[in-house]
């Protein structure tokens, strides 16, 4: 390893070359503090437009300053990171930076969380100068069924857009506009709903101001639980169980099942049910049209479409509809557990207890923001009534509980409510990246091979790798098995798989880094690749310790079959828990 | 080809086409044809000869005379009597300010005088359209001879020239050359910046326009001491006659062989690409020209990495300006130690202004560094216009600072300006008078940078617009001396801060107009007076009653009613009421209505 | 249009296409050359000055002769057309009248070039145009 010496505050440090001097900084334990900067560890994204200038230090023989998350450390570099003429040019940014965001603190949705309020807090500013009437840009509001952008918040970071664009290659938004008016946006400014925007809300998830936040919800269902005339049900994804606890100060991976279910029930939800149910009953579905499409392809058919690609993920599945027009017959046609639970809430559950599907409010805890989106959709509506009423966030859900009072630590653990709440720890690992594709694998293979599994962990599926890809060996027939997480590395697989470099049966792909448990309805995790990676822990914890672990021994499922659907993929099946894609490429 | 016995050279450029120059070589083209005389007289469109004031400009070669002025129904004349029978047309010539004398010849006016022509050597002489024309005047003889040596010994002699970047940073040329060629990779780009864009300023225009060959022959000549086989121009929409001459100078070089493969049979290949700006002032930073030309956003990023290293695509890119490479020929003509002599210790060769504002002879002029603000502005710019008093020069452009009169004997170099206040920038100098109010002088800069920033960097994007307002806050009379503490302060942060050159030297007209004229600053806050009487909210209108005549026509052109008075008596302005619009001095036709 | 494949040949065509340009070359420094004028008003041309004229020209042309020509109007030597009037660097013009082609030649070959002076000089009694300007 190539290593520099340098002097920062008076100590002189060792660095590897190449170390910025905000890294550098950080080694010795110097907090400089930054605004625009992101480092995303697991994705190997940094985000250093410099442009905030909030980080600025003094180096010694330099004529201005310079800006520490961007300038690389160099031999006998000498480096101030507090003096009196950094301090007053990083307070006098930021107040430039706040003379034009407005302040609506109070209301806005990140008050509290808001990484532009703990700067000034930290600067200690306490006024901006300005003149009468000085300009504020502001720019319209625009609202999709998934993200709301206010951009007079925007603070030029840049940080959606990298996420946009070099995390997940959506391209849908990039700066627009010059000087004081530039901002973050879609082309033309248009809306996010004409762009080509997925929804997956990762320019959300690292936006540190209110500038980009989830359509919240929680309105509407604190009025549909006021309701006498509705029943009220709710579903919580895999995800959502490893990542609440955060919210309420604990320890990232810590699993919260029990009390989560118990919040729900004291929230007023008359049942507290699983998507875990439905993840369990997608891949019967699902498993079922890969053993299908493999069987017709081993047998010589020539018509049918292998990779099999796997659509629980509502951002991937807007991504292929805009980018992969001609491949829409290739994913798999099973609908996310998300919308099987509902569509399977307001028919089998309904018709049990004999409630009208309109009278029935089907409520949805999503790790996610393209949730809102995808239960939004036509398809997945019967007369206008949708499967699924609202989807809302692990972090609204958390906000529901607080305003509650609902004392979160104390709360018992408690157990989901049947039918619709037994699942299996195949259904549980749907939350981390591979998992899907695990939980497919335990249950195809069985009934492929007709055997039982010895072993149950498919630990060549798991990790945090962009791009994986593992051979199952299914009773002498290799599977080629595929995985991807973020958008850009689903990009990156099919145009290789284009491209010949791929021969897969199978792919897995999930929009979010880290597969659900980084959803961009999470909470906030800054970039720090530990606190995925503890999530994907506690997922794994949650399905070693299941006495079922593959989906079609769910007794749940299995009577669900038997008592209404008939057996996978049957015309009933067909009916209610698939769908089809549309072209939106422009 | 027939031995011409006469030719008159017609200017070519934007600013002489704009009066109809293309008309006037028509016209000349069918008189002498009239005459007779086509295959003794030719007519030739070259480029800028500098002196715009004068233009359109139709030079008369054997004899050197120099017709200004000159519009298309004058062609007739100096063809039948200067052409035919030889006598000057005295009323086209240029008469001289002070001695009220025609010049005829252009090296007897004191607007060529002290001129030294490098980069301009064929503006003004040659026909940019015909390569033939630059390769008599030694054309591609450099690019040949250093074809003929290896490219360590060819960047040598640029470091040793000491020539310095001419866009605006004057960081050795040579220098540059060496730290791009040093980089590793098969594939790198030289690129030429011909997004000039600083108010004014036309250096690089008049020379794409005037002689594009040597432009190319430089780019040519980087090419091989960098290991470049790729060229890329740089040059905004908004210079369609720049674009086509060096469209055509390329085409034609190619024709000749000396771009593509090849050259001139060494083996070196080497060919050149335009790329249209579509006019952002910040695509002239090199970082944010390169991203532009990669279909990018053209904003600037932090350096290092210098795109010496990782520039174009990526790929080490060596960025000069213009005005830079039309200087490179020259030295591999004439030696590096030629070129060395002329200029100061730390700034070599001459340097090319777009001189503007209250000046007599507005044009483009090439002086050596050295030349003192005094003998641009007097000798070379004729003194000021109307006789008024210099008050300042705006050198640098719009990121530049304002000199003022203890500066005129500044010898003009890199280093003295940037101790003065300002900076060299890309040669544009702008002259003020008596009549100028400093403090709307920085803020008409400001709004330039304001409207050109590309809103990357905090500091800039809101930063500057803040200067701004509360510079527009002091012209309106209502700043207070607090404003100016914090002027200064934020300022100084965004220089500091910033994250490009914009930025960086954007609050510059600010501060030196602080440094330079707080008074007339105070004068605005304390006093509420514009000693210019620029700013109109600051004007008190009155009338003189001895030269009131009654008439009226003020008190009926008065919006506000704040003109009482009886016909034929001597009228009186409210000076509560009046809004200061202006309309009662401009309808005053005994000047009776003052300004205080 | 054929390739130009070295310096030597770069150099060959350079030479070709100067004398195109010689007239302004050597008009950027006329202080340093011979200046020859001839007088090209309605009385010269009758009295045939254009083929003066083109004499004084071929012949610089074909020589490279330091000498720049030029047209003037009439010098009001009407009776002594075709006139010349030849200023050598740092002197006083000389005008010579009646000069034909030949005695162009005999002009340049002694006057021009070396300064010796030949019959047929006018005596100078008028300011030339340049001058009054």
């Amino acid at each position: 390893m190539d290593t520099i010496k340098l002097t920062i505050d008076n100590r002189e440090i060792e660095v590897e070359k190449g170390t910025t001097i905000f890294q550098a900084a950080k080694q010795m334990g110097i907090d400089i503090p930054a605004l625009c900067y992101m480092k995303l560890d697991n994705l190997g994204v940094e985000n250093r437009p410099g442009g905030c200038r909030i980080c600025v230090v003094e180096v010694e023989g330099r004529r201005n300053l310079a800006p520490s998350c961007s300038t690389v450390c160099t031999p006998g570099m000498v480096v101030h990171t507090h003096t009196m003429r950094v301090i007053n040019a990083r307070r006098t940014v930021l107040e430039l930076i706040l003379s034009d965001h407005p302040k609506d603190c109070l209301v806005c949705p990140k008050n509290g969380r808001c990484e532009l309020q703990d700067l000034a807090a930290r600067l200690g500013i306490r006024e901006i100068h300005s003149v009468e009437n000085a300009a504020v840009s502001t720019y319209k509001k625009d609202t999709s069924p998934s993200l709301k952008r206010d951009m007079d918040k925007c603070v030029m970071c840049r940080r959606c857009e990298t996420m946009c664009n070099d995390v997940q290659s959506v391209g849908a938004l990039s700066a627009v506009n010059r000087g004081f008016m530039a901002v973050v946006a879609p082309a033309f400014e248009q809306r996010l709903v004409d762009s080509n925007c997925t929804f997956c809300g990762q320019c959300v998830a690292v936006c540190p101001t209110g500038a980009l936040t989830e359509v919240d919800h929680t309105g509407r269902i604190i009025q549909a639980l006021m309701d006498p005339t509705k029943k009220v049900v709710v579903q919580t994804a895999p995800a959502v169980r490893a990542a609440l606890g955060e919210e309420f100060g604990m320890e990232p991976g810590t699993l919260v099942t029990g009390k989560m279910v118990a919040a729900l029930r004291r929230l007023g939800f008359d049942e507290v049910f699983d998507t875990d149910f439905a993840a369990d009953l997608t891949i019967m579905e699902e498993g079922t049209e890969l053993l299908d499409r493999l069987g017709r392809f081993l047998g010589g058919d020539k018509t049918v479409k292998l990779p099999i690609l796997t659509s629980c993920c509502p951002a991937w599945v807007n991504f292929f509809e805009h980018n992969y027009p001609d491949m829409l017959d290739v994913p798999s046609s099973a609908k996310s557990p998300q919308q099987m639970f509902g569509a399977i809430a307001k028919t089998y559950f309904a018709e049990k207890i004999g409630v009208d599907r309109k009278d029935l409010v089907v409520v949805s805890v999503m790790p996610c923001l393209a949730k809102k989106y995808e239960c939004q959709r036509d398809e997945f509506k019967v007369d206008g009534n949708p499967d699924v009423d609202f989807s809302i966030s692990t972090r609204e859900l958390a906000s529901l509980i607080k305003s509650a009072n609902i004392d979160f630590l104390s709360l018992p653990d408690e157990e989901f409510d049947a039918p619709l709440g037994e699942s299996t720890g195949a259904a549980v690992i749907f939350g981390a990246t591979g998992g899907v594709i695990e939980a497919a694998v335990r249950t195809a293979y069985e009934i492929y091979t007709g055997k039982k599994l010895d072993r149950i962990d498919f630990k060549e599926l798991r990790g945090l790798d962009g791009i994986r890809h593992a051979t199952i060996d299914f009773n002498g027939t290799p599977i080629n098995i595929g995985i991807a997480h973020t958008l850009g590395n689903a990009r990156k697989l099919l145009d290789g798989m284009r491209a010949g470099m791929y021969n897969f049966h199978a792919i897995e792909i999930m929009a979010c880094p880290g597969g659900c448990i980084g959803g961009a309805g999470q909470p906030f995790h800054h970039g720090d690749s530990s606190v995925i990676k503890a999530r994907m822990d506690a997922i794994y914890r949650e399905d070693a310790g299941k006495k079922i672990r593959k989906s079609h021994e769910n007794p749940y499922i299995i009577k669900l079959y038997e008592e209404f659907l008939g057996h996978p993929m049957s015309e009933k099946a067909h009916h209610l828990l698939h769908t089809h894609y549309f072209d939106k490429h422009d | 080809m027939p031995n011409y016995k006469m030719s008159l050279l017609c200017c070519g450029g934007t600013g002489c086409r704009a009066s109809e120059s293309v008309r006037i070589v028509e016209r000349l083209r069918e008189e002498i044809a009239a005459a007779g005389m086509d295959n003794d007289v030719q007519v030739v469109v070259t480029g800028c000869f500098g002196f715009c004031e004068q233009g359109p400009i139709v030079k008369v070669i054997p004899d050197n005379t120099f017709y200004t002025n000159v519009k298309p129904e004058d062609a007739e004349e100096i063809v039948k009597e200067h052409v035919v029978k030889g006598r000057k047309v005295t009323r086209l010539l240029y008469e001289d300010p002070d001695t009220k004398k025609h010049i005829s010849d252009s090296k007897h006016m004191g607007f060529y005088q002290k001129q030294l022509r490098i980069a301009l050597r064929n503006c003004g002489f040659i026909n940019p359209e015909n390569i033939d024309e630059y390769i008599a005047r030694d054309g591609y003889e450099a690019l040949a001879k250093v074809l003929q040596g290896t490219p360590q010994e060819a960047i040598e002699t640029v470091k040793k020239s000491g020539l310095r970047g001419r866009g605006g940073g004057g960081f050795p040329t040579g220098l540059k050359w060496e730290i791009a060629s040093k980089s590793p990779g098969p594939e790198k780009y030289v690129v030429c910046n011909a997004d000039e864009g600083d108010p004014g300023a036309f250096m690089d225009r008049s020379i794409l326009e005037s002689d594009p060959n040597s432009v190319i022959e430089a780019m040519a000549i980087c090419g091989y001491c960098i290991g470049a086989s790729k060229g890329l121009v740089y040059i905004r929409a908004e210079y369609p006659l720049a674009v086509k001459r060096l469209q055509i100078a390329m085409r034609q070089a190619r024709d000749y062989g000396l771009l593509g493969d090849d050259i001139l049979g060494s083996g070196f290949n080497f060919d050149i690409e335009i790329r249209y700006g579509a006019g952002a002032f910040v695509c002239g930073e090199e970082t944010a020209l390169i991203h532009s030309m990669e279909g990018k956003r053209g904003e600037p990023t932090v350096k290092p990495p210098f795109p010496a290293e990782s520039g174009y695509l990526g790929k080490p890119t060596n960025v000069n300006n213009v005005e830079t490479f039309a200087n490179i020929p020259v030295i591999f003509l004439k030696g590096s130690e030629w070129f060395a002599s002329i200029g100061t210790e730390k700034s070599k060769g001459t340097k090319v202004f777009a001189l503007a504002g209250k000046i007599n002879n507005v044009g483009l002029i090439e002086v050596p560094m050295g030349t003192t603000l005094r003998e641009v502005i007097y000798d070379i710019g004729g003194g000021i216009k109307g006789g008024k008093e210099f008050k300042a020069v705006q050198t640098g452009g719009p990121s530049g600072g304002c000199l003022t009169k203890k500066h005129l004997d500044t010898p003009i170099d890199y280093d003295n300006l940037t101790a003065a206040g300002s900076m060299m920038g890309s040669g544009g100098m702008i002259v003020m008078d008596e009549d100028d109010c400093m403090v709307s002088v920085a803020k008409f800069y400001l709004q330039f940078t304001v409207d050109e920033s590309c809103g990357k960097c905090a500091p800039c994007r809101i930063g500057n617009k803040r200067l701004e307002e509360i510079l527009d806050k002091i012209t309106k009379g209502k700043g207070t001396m607090e404003d100016l503490d914090y002027l200064k302060n934020l300022s100084k942060v965004i220089k500091d801060t910033a994250l490009c050159g914009l930025g960086q030297t954007s609050p510059n007209p600010v501060l030196s107009t602080l440094d330079n004229f707080y008074d007339e600053y105070v004068a605005h806050i304390v006093d509420k007076r514009c000693p210019a009487h620029k700013c109109r909210a600051l004007r008190v209108y009155a009338i003189d009653p001895d030269r009131c005549k009654g008439c009226t026509a003020c008190a009926r052109a008065c919006p506000a009613g704040a003109i009482k008075g009886e016909v034929k008596q001597a009228h009186v302005i409210d000076t509560e009421k009046c809004i200061r619009c202006g309309a009662c001095f401009d309808k005053c036709k005994f000047n009776a209505v003052i300004v205080q | 249009m054929s390739k130009i494949k070295s310096l030597d040949e770069l150099r060959q065509m350079k030479a070709r296409l100067e004398s195109e340009m010689d007239i302004r070359e050597k008009s950027n420094n006329p202080d340093k050359l011979v200046q020859i004028r001839v007088a090209m008003a309605t009385c010269g041309i009758a009295a045939g000055a254009r083929a003066v004229m083109n004499s004084i020209i071929e012949r610089v042309e074909r020589e490279k002769l330091p000498v720049i020509v030029t047209q003037g109007g009439c010098m009001g030597y009407c009776y002594a057309e075709p006139t010349i009037e030849v200023k050598r660097p740092g002197e006083d013009p000389v005008v010579f009248g009646h000069v034909n082609a030949d005695k162009a030649m005999e002009i340049i070959d002694k006057y021009v070039l070396h300064g010796e002076l030949v019959d047929g000089i006018l005596p100078v009694n008028y300011q030339t145009i340049q001058e009054k300007i």
